[in-house]
């Protein structure tokens, strides 16, 4: 008797000490849930943060504390001038060391938000007496303002969806390969900056727009003139935001919030933007910029047609008036901009622009920027190798975002589809859409793992009761008919809530991976397997340029291919002819010109430029396939663009690019050629193969006898991948 | 140069100086004059005086000679004789000829120099060798008695010449001894109480010897470098202290990967490559940089620290036209003394580095013409104090602390402008609300835990049948639960008369109704069971009898938990 019910009551009331134990052992958790939250949230924060700058270090500890690439060369150049001349020096420099002879104007010419943040950072830290070199702060730009980014990323995060969404997007935006492309320590570009201000003007002007709030909406337009001083992409922003206006327009979703933050944000936004010596009076006389003026404009018409049908309360009259206002004020924007085109007031779009909207026209008008490698459009595997998961995550988040339609989720919806398009269209602009997809992303994974724990969270609780009080049956009916509804819910959850750590967690191996192999080399140092698996590095530029620095007349001019332009100036320090900053045309077709001719001609064409060293690229010996005869066409084509001396299929052979036996006898004639190969026919690249076999593009080449009249082999590299050759003076005249 | 003399003094008086005199071609590149008097001949050598020198140019000096004074130990009184060593070293001795070569030919020099030694006194006997790098010469001046052997050009003896001859003798020769001259050389040298001394050294280097002129054939150069670049070097070599560590080999635009470190326990070869090999004419610049430990160099004595280090460059066969050592002692350095074992320019001057407000203080020595002769220890003398050290650590944690109580001033002050303002005031009764909500859910959870503690004690009753402990336990609860009634009816009284909380208090109210209605049925549970228990009913009947009052409760359970979670979450 006392066994028995003893048997019962243990067996019983299990159940029940599960239920009632574990809301109690909860409990205690659950005083400090808030804390515990927040305390979580920060330090996940301050991970990504301190993750977010470390991952973009690999370049630092495998080569050093370099600048990367070519135009940061540039700016790191610039930013030397302004921490050791001052702010009012830079603003009026005249640089004589590029564009020989024409110089340039650099305060006029750049924009100038990454010098001063680098300078204002190197003097920030001057005054904190760390002893510190501005190449330091300049090489660490990027990763601390990606850090800062992912700060952003969470704000706008919270902002658009929930906190959870932020975190997500935090995280993902920190690895995120689309972005660390360009902002790895040593790649001090203007992106670095400007990808953060881009954000941070975006999260601001959402929050003014949910807010209504007139000190968001001036904090927005400060980061819209941040964004202005650092990036060409600010057209992005002043294109997006009136976008997504006029869509809140004509959704009907026009409030008092809406104009007072993007009344606020444009005109300030414009007259500080106006301060920038580069951009000017663009926002008023840009055809670029004249969708921002012209919803400016409908959302006072809008303002005014509220304000109307306020006063009047009749529908059927407001109707008729509401016809007239807005023909008329179509009609008087479209005459303005009309008259504006016509007289040059507003000039037309530029070159840039139409080949955004038209992926092929700069194939077709503008060679020189089509022959940019990160100007192509993009492949599927580039965006697969830049956003992994996040590509098909992307699509999800919209869904997510439709089904919580807010001005925010509308917002965010507007920007990752714009820029995914611009994605497309070129391999650069992946980085502008990066943090759209990303946060896209991160509410489609916080979204769905939210579901999925709750549905694991909830159901242990109710069907742990069912089974308790299934003997005496005592369970509300829908819980019951919920529970049988849909079964193996609780497991099918648990499998997709792995199957997404599984997912993620392959993101962030991938990311790292890309990190590691693809986007931490500085270009500038080569380096390779060799035989045995050991690093073989190719410092051959640095060999070459530091010989111009130091072996060549201060005031020599070097003549190369504008890509080698601002590494000459800012390691060489020597003038060049033509560099990175392409704003002359003609001047660089002459130099591609002189480089397709032959030599006597190409002799006069240098003799007129003043040139005193030619320098090129060449990768035959190493395999290094960006070498100047692989982009020897781009030249041709440049060249032929100004001057039609210089026709394309002078240098191929049915349409076939060459440098063999089989090449077009202008190609093996051509000064290119020649500097490239002189006394390469000698050399013996490869075992087995014959002497002048070019490795980088796998033949023998054709024309091994190579003499030069007029110039003389100044310097070699070690690898032979940079060559320098000295323009002889004109011999005497009788 | 080295100069063996025996001197006689022959005239009346004796002698305190011995002069010697070089011609004012060679004066202005003497490196180093240092003259030795040795006691004794052959194998008694005696100790050996250093004799101090000085220039001082007599008035009846023929033109063009410099005049060095080396004053004796003692005077040399008539008659007697002293064996005095000296060594005289010159640069730039040495011209290139042809001064322009092309990659494949070799380098030329020529040594222009007088076959008699051009003294002020009489010589009785002299002879003069010129020592070859190789055994091939071009071409040498042909005097009586000239002899050529190996690598040697003897010229002499000659016997009794008189003051001031000069017989000019030149050599032609062939030498592809790298010619690197440091054009200029600042080393610095960092002492850290933290026991590290850090030396950096940045180097101008140019290739001293022939231009290199024509093309320069990297194809040629790969294939046959000891023909065609024979003149050039590819290589520097420095010989470190031994411990040296972080050594490091760099130049303006970056690291250079060219160089390879030997170490042992008695020295550290670092092996640095330029980036190009030098030619003739080529110039580079570089900047190594290594750390030492601070015991190795640095010592106390009588309450001054001083700190004993090499002058020179570490490189060999390097020469320096322009030495610029800088010492820079810690921050808060004292009554500083530099002892040099020659005549050298100093001046002083303040670095800045990591968190310094004062500056360290700087010695600045400079020198021309240094040569690995002058390779000797020289000293620093100054005074710090042990305590100095910690003021750097104190205001990073000084920094860091005021930052931190910023944020803690931030968080807790107010800095709203305008206190008056509706959306300050809404936000100020916003806080009091939540703040009252804050207390009421903790009520309600100090609720939630006496019941468990109750259905505690009804699992320990069927446990052990104890009716008075369970009793005991429900009658502290019962007291308790009615003051926390007492103190929610309070706060939902403040609620109810706040018009921010209107928005949620259904909900709220919904919940103290709920969590007292729960208190209620687990009380009527409470009571059942001890009721059974103490009639001795069977354990199937209590469970009969409460079943119903569970199956509430439960339910109501999960109601309030449902209610709880929502008002926590506003």
């Amino acid at each position: 008797m006392v066994g028995k019910p003893d048997t019962n009551k243990t067996h019983q009331p299990d159940p029940t000490t599960t239920l009632k134990t574990s809301p109690f052992s909860l409990k205690t958790l659950k005083l400090k849930t808030k804390q515990q939250e927040l305390l979580i949230r920060i330090t996940i924060l301050l991970l990504v943060y301190i993750l977010a700058f470390i991952t973009r270090l690999f370049s630092v500890l495998r080569y050093e504390s370099m600048i990367h690439e070519f135009d940061p060369y540039f700016n790191y150049r610039t930013t030397l001038y302004l921490t050791e001349n001052g702010f009012y020096e830079f603003w009026n420099w005249f640089d004589s060391e590029s564009w020989y002879p024409l110089g340039r104007i650099i305060g006029g010419t750049l924009y100038p938000g990454l010098m001063v943040t680098a300078a204002v950072i190197y003097w920030g830290l001057k005054f904190l007496r760390f002893a510190v070199h501005i190449r330091e702060v300049c090489v660490l730009t990027a990763p601390f303002f990606a850090s800062n980014t992912t700060i952003v990323a969470y704000f706008f995060g919270k902002e658009v969806w929930d906190s959870g969404a932020g975190l997500v997007a935090a995280i993902l935006i920190a690895i995120c390969p689309g972005y660390i492309s360009r902002s790895v320590a040593g790649s001090y570009d203007n992106e670095g900056v400007a990808i953060f201000a881009l954000l941070l003007t975006f999260y601001l002007f959402v929050k003014a727009v949910n807010t209504g709030s007139l000190a968001w909406s001036l904090a927005s337009a400060f980061g819209y003139f941040y964004m202005v001083s650092a990036w060409g992409g600010y057209v992005f922003i002043i294109n997006l935001i009136p976008l997504y206006v006029l869509v809140l327009l004509i959704t009907g979703r026009y409030s008092m919030r809406l104009y007072v933050a993007y009344n606020c944000m444009y005109i300030v936004g414009m007259l500080l933007a106006m301060q920038i010596r580069f951009v000017g009076f663009q926002h008023v006389q840009s055809g670029e910029h004249m969708a921002a003026m012209g919803v400016f404009f409908l959302i006072q018409v809008f303002y005014f047609l509220v304000w109307v049908k306020h006063m009047l309360n009749d529908t059927t009259k407001f109707q008729a008036f509401l016809r007239i206002s807005v023909t008329s004020a179509v009609a008087v924007g479209a005459i303005a901009l009309g008259l504006g085109t016509a007289s040059g007031y507003i000039s037309p779009w530029t070159g840039r622009f139409y080949s955004l909207l038209d992926p092929t026209y700069a194939k077709d008008h503008i060679p020189i920027i089509a022959s940019v490698s990160e100007h192509q459009p993009t492949a599927w595997s580039s965006f697969m190798f830049d956003f992994h998961i996040l590509l098909f995550l992307f699509p999800a988040g919209l869904y997510f975002c439709f089904k919580r339609l807010s001005d925010a989720t509308i917002f965010i919806v507007m920007y990752g589809l714009t820029s995914m398009y611009f994605a497309g269209v070129m391999v650069r602009l992946i980085l502008v859409a990066t943090p759209a997809v990303c946060l896209i992303s991160a509410i489609a994974v916080s979204a769905t793992i939210k579901n999925l724990t709750q549905v694991i969270r909830g159901k242990t609780g109710q069907t742990v009761s069912a089974k308790g009080t299934s003997s005496t049956k005592g369970l509300s009916k829908q819980q019951a008919s919920l529970d049988q509804s849909i079964p193996f819910l609780k497991n099918g959850a648990t499998v997709l809530l792995f199957g997404a750590f599984y997912l993620l967690s392959r993101y962030a191996i991938h990311c790292t991976w890309v990190t590691s192999e693809a986007y931490s080399s500085p270009s500038i140092v080569l380096a390779a397997r060799g035989a045995h698996g050991q690093r073989v590095i190719f410092d051959d530029y640095r060999e070459a340029y530091f010989w111009l620095r130091q072996n060549t007349p201060q005031d020599a001019k070097v003549m190369s291919w504008w890509d080698y332009g601002y590494q000459i100036t800012a390691m060489g320090n020597r003038t060049v002819i033509v560099d990175n900053n392409t704003w002359n045309n003609t001047h660089i077709a002459t130099v591609g010109r002189a480089m397709s001719s032959y030599e006597d001609e190409a002799y006069d064409i240098m003799r007129s430029l003043d040139v005193d060293y030619v320098l090129v690229v060449f990768g035959g010996v190493t395999g290094y396939s960006s070498d100047d005869i692989n982009k020897f066409l781009w030249m041709v084509r440049i060249g032929g663009g100004v001057f039609p001396v210089i026709k394309e299929p002078d240098y191929l052979v049915n349409g076939e690019y060459r440098v063999d036996k089989g090449a077009a006898p202008k190609m093996l004639n051509c000064l290119m050629y020649k500097l490239c190969y002189y006394r390469f026919g000698e050399l013996t690249t490869e075992y087995g193969k014959p002497p002048g076999y070019d490795r980088a593009r796998g033949v023998e080449i054709g024309n091994k006898d190579v003499k030069l009249e007029y110039l003389e082999e100044a310097f070699t590299t070690s690898n032979w991948i940079v060559r320098i050759y000295k323009v002889k003076p004109p011999g005497n005249r009788w | 140069m080295t100069l063996t003399l025996k001197v006689e003094n022959t005239g009346p008086d004796p002698v305190s100086e011995l002069s010697f005199t070089f011609p004012e071609h060679q004066a202005k590149n003497l490196a180093l004059l240092v003259a030795v008097s040795t006691e004794g001949r052959g194998k008694n050598r005696g100790s050996a005086t250093n004799l101090p020198i000085k220039v001082n140019q007599p008035d009846n000096s023929p033109p063009s000679l410099i005049w060095y004074h080396a004053s004796l130990p003692k005077e040399l009184a008539k008659g007697e004789s002293l064996n005095i060593d000296a060594l005289a070293v010159f640069t730039h001795t040495l011209r290139p000829f042809p001064e322009k070569i092309t990659q494949a030919e070799a380098q030329l020099f020529l040594l222009q120099d007088s076959a008699h030694f051009t003294s002020p006194y009489k010589v009785k006997y002299q002879s003069l060798t010129v020592k070859l790098p190789s055994e091939s010469v071009e071409s040498y001046t042909k005097l009586e008695n000239t002899k050529f052997s190996g690598s040697e050009i003897k010229y002499g003896p000659y016997e009794n010449i008189p003051g001031f001859s000069y017989v000019p003798v030149i050599v032609h020769f062939p030498s592809n001894k790298p010619f690197a001259v440091a054009k200029e050389l600042v080393r610095e040298i960092e002492i850290s109480h933290w026991g590290n001394v850090q030396v950096t050294e940045h180097y101008e280097v140019v290739h001293g010897g022939a231009q290199s002129t024509g093309e320069f054939s990297r194809l040629d150069f790969q294939a046959r470098p000891h023909v065609r670049g024979a003149s050039a070097f590819r290589n520097l070599i420095a010989m470190l202290p031994p411990r040296a560590h972080s050594i490091y080999y760099r130049d303006a635009i970056g690291n250079i990967s060219t160089s390879n470190i030997y170490a042992d326990s008695s020295k550290t070869l670092l092996e640095i490559e330029p980036r190009y090999p030098m030619f003739g004419g080529w110039k580079t610049s570089f900047t190594i940089g290594y750390g030492l430990p601070l015991r190795d160099y640095l010592f106390q004595s009588a309450g001054t620290r001083f700190l004993n280090f090499t002058f020179g460059s570490p490189m060999n066969d390097v020469l320096v036209e322009n030495l610029t050592l800088k010492v820079v002692l810690p921050e808060g350095s004292k009554d500083i003394s530099v002892s040099v074992p020659f005549p050298v320019k100093q001046s002083q001057e303040t670095t800045f580095s990591h968190l310094d407000i004062a500056g360290r203080p700087t010695i600045v020595i400079e020198k021309a013409n240094v040569i690995p002769e002058h390779n000797q220890y020289f000293q620093v003398h100054y005074k710090f104090s042990n305590l100095s050290l910690l003021t750097e650590p104190l205001m990073l944690i000084f920094g860091f602390f005021s930052l931190f109580v910023a944020g803690i001033i931030y968080m807790h002050a107010d800095f709203t402008i305008s206190k008056s303002s509706a959306s300050y005031l809404a936000k100020q009764q916003w806080d009091e609300v939540l703040g009252t909500l804050q207390q009421l859910v903790d009520i309600i959870n100090k609720c939630l835990v006496l019941h468990d503690k109750l259905e505690a004690s009804l699992r320990e009753l069927s446990r052990t049948g104890d009716v008075q402990a369970c009793k005991a336990v429900r009658k502290s609860a019962d007291g308790l639960l009615k003051d926390l009634s007492k103190d929610s009816k309070s706060l939902l009284a403040v609620l109810q008369s706040s018009p921010q909380a209107a928005h949620i208090l259904p909900k709220v109210e919904e919940l103290v109704v709920k969590e007292r209605d729960l208190q209620e049925k687990i009380m009527l549970k409470h009571t059942t069971v001890i009721d059974s228990y103490e009639k001795k009913s069977a354990g199937r009947d209590i469970e009969n009898r409460v079943a119903s009052i569970q199956q509430k409760i439960t339910s109501l359970k999960q109601e309030v938990d449902d209610l709880l979670e929502f008002v926590e979450d506003i």
